[in-house]
């Protein structure tokens, strides 16, 4: 439980930390999102590749490019938004969107049951890693993974916060 | 030419893209999934798992695959520091969360041995890919929202010879505990999809990595050849620090 209010947390602070940077630096790219490559630590267990039967293919990634500067062709104004606060079953959900390039940049969390200002955050171990707000695309795919169930709440809660967008 | 069969209670469809495909191909692929499924359904009565199970079987007189099945659980148990595990709750064997994507990987492989080059297996929004698709292009596989029930896509990855296995909390109820604490249900997490160097690796590991709930894109985060995208019950993806490389065409 511990360590997942400290997940939730050190997420919830890159997210603010993200908002951040962009309010000082404008349009300018997000640093974090440059880096390209991935510091890999290693496991306590033997080698990944000697101990799978498996054959396995060669990945040959292709080379990152620098992320564009952000245009707003996006369909939403740019701004902050702040949704209602919908009832869960396990507390209230609110959600404050933040718009950028036209487009949803941040999702933050007003009002969440799992919330708690006391815990002190020691991230130091973990990396930083990149959060989104997911965001609807079209549907023009070979085909799909995953499957589903709904979570009403955050659903109607950015709903209401976009249909202001 | 695509085809599709419910089997192991959930949609397999077969995509082949070469000139060459044959309808003996495709037969003999769900075939090989109906074979698997007569032996590993924990829901059948008839299967080898059912048996081990009744203590009808002894482990030491069971099926080569099925010490092959029992053999990797068991590594991965290892790999995971405990978080995959096929002894249920119950204390009876459920492999389910290892065959699904084993079995997925061997059906590439008789695609393969057969010269396939341009195909994708899947089942139950597992899927390996091979080659390119109809257009020419590398695969573009879509991440299903979470929170609809309806087809809604919320990622494109683009993908040429992948596994791509989603683990989550849906359609088929609360099919992934934690091994570590079997009262605790994983609920933090919507999903964790994996993308591996073949269906075996990405499934094994997205089956881990979302029983170890927000620590687990951590996890993958520190698997070299592996990338993965989780979605918190919030709707908030977070990524491995070259899932981005996926994300372009």
């Amino acid at each position: 439980m511990k360590k997942i209010i400290l997940s939730s947390l050190l997420i919830f602070s890159f997210g603010a930390y993200i908002l951040h940077v962009r309010i000082l630096s404008s349009n300018a790219p997000i640093a974090l999102t440059q880096k390209n490559t991935k510091p890999k630590i290693d496991l306590s267990i033997p080698k990944y590749d000697q101990i799978v039967t498996n054959p396995i293919a060669q990945i040959i990634k292709p080379t990152p490019t620098p992320p564009p500067p952000v245009i707003n062709t996006g369909k939403y104004k740019n701004g902050t938004y702040t949704g209602d606060s919908v009832d869960a079953s396990y507390g209230n959900v609110q959600v404050k969107v933040v718009i950028s390039g036209g487009k949803i940049a941040d999702v933050q969390f007003l009002d969440h049951p799992r919330g708690g200002n006391s815990t002190r955050i020691n991230n130091y171990a973990m990396p930083y890693l990149i959060s989104e707000a997911i965001a609807l695309q079209d549907s023009n795919v070979d085909t799909v993974s995953g499957a589903s169930y709904t979570s009403e709440a955050y659903r109607q809660s950015l709903t209401s916060a976009l249909a202001q967008a | 030419m695509r085809q599709e069969q419910i089997i192991m209670g959930t949609p397999v469809i077969i995509e082949i893209n070469d000139k060459e495909a044959r309808q003996e191909f495709f037969d003999e692929v769900f075939d090989y999934f109906k074979y698997v499924d007569e032996k590993f359904s924990t829901y059948k009565d008839t299967s080898e798992i059912t048996a081990i199970n009744k203590k009808e079987i002894a482990k030491d007189t069971m099926s080569d695959d099925m010490k092959k099945v029992f053999e990797l659980s068991e590594q991965t148990k290892k790999l995971t520091g405990g978080y995959f595990d096929i002894v249920t709750p119950d204390g009876s064997y459920d492999p389910s969360g290892l065959v699904k994507g084993w079995s997925i990987f061997n059906a590439s492989e008789i695609l393969k041995n057969h010269g396939v080059k341009n195909f994708t297996v899947e089942a139950g929004g597992d899927i390996q890919t091979s080659g390119k698709n109809e257009n020419g292009n590398v695969w573009c596989i879509g991440i299903q929202n979470p929170f609809s029930q309806k087809k809604e896509i919320i990622k494109k990855i683009y993908v040429s010879d992948e596994g791509i296995a989603t683990s989550g909390n849906y359609v088929r109820g609360n099919h992934i505990y934690n091994p570590k604490d079997k009262n605790d249900i994983i609920e933090d997490i919507s999903s964790l999809t994996v993308i591996g160097p073949n269906i075996f690796e990405a499934d094994r590991f997205a089956t881990s990595a979302y029983a170890m709930g927000k620590e687990g894109i951590y996890f993958i985060e520190k698997l070299d050849g592996f990338e993965a995208y989780m979605i918190d019950k919030n709707g908030i993806a977070t990524m491995t620090t070259n899932f981005n490389n996926y994300t372009k065409q």
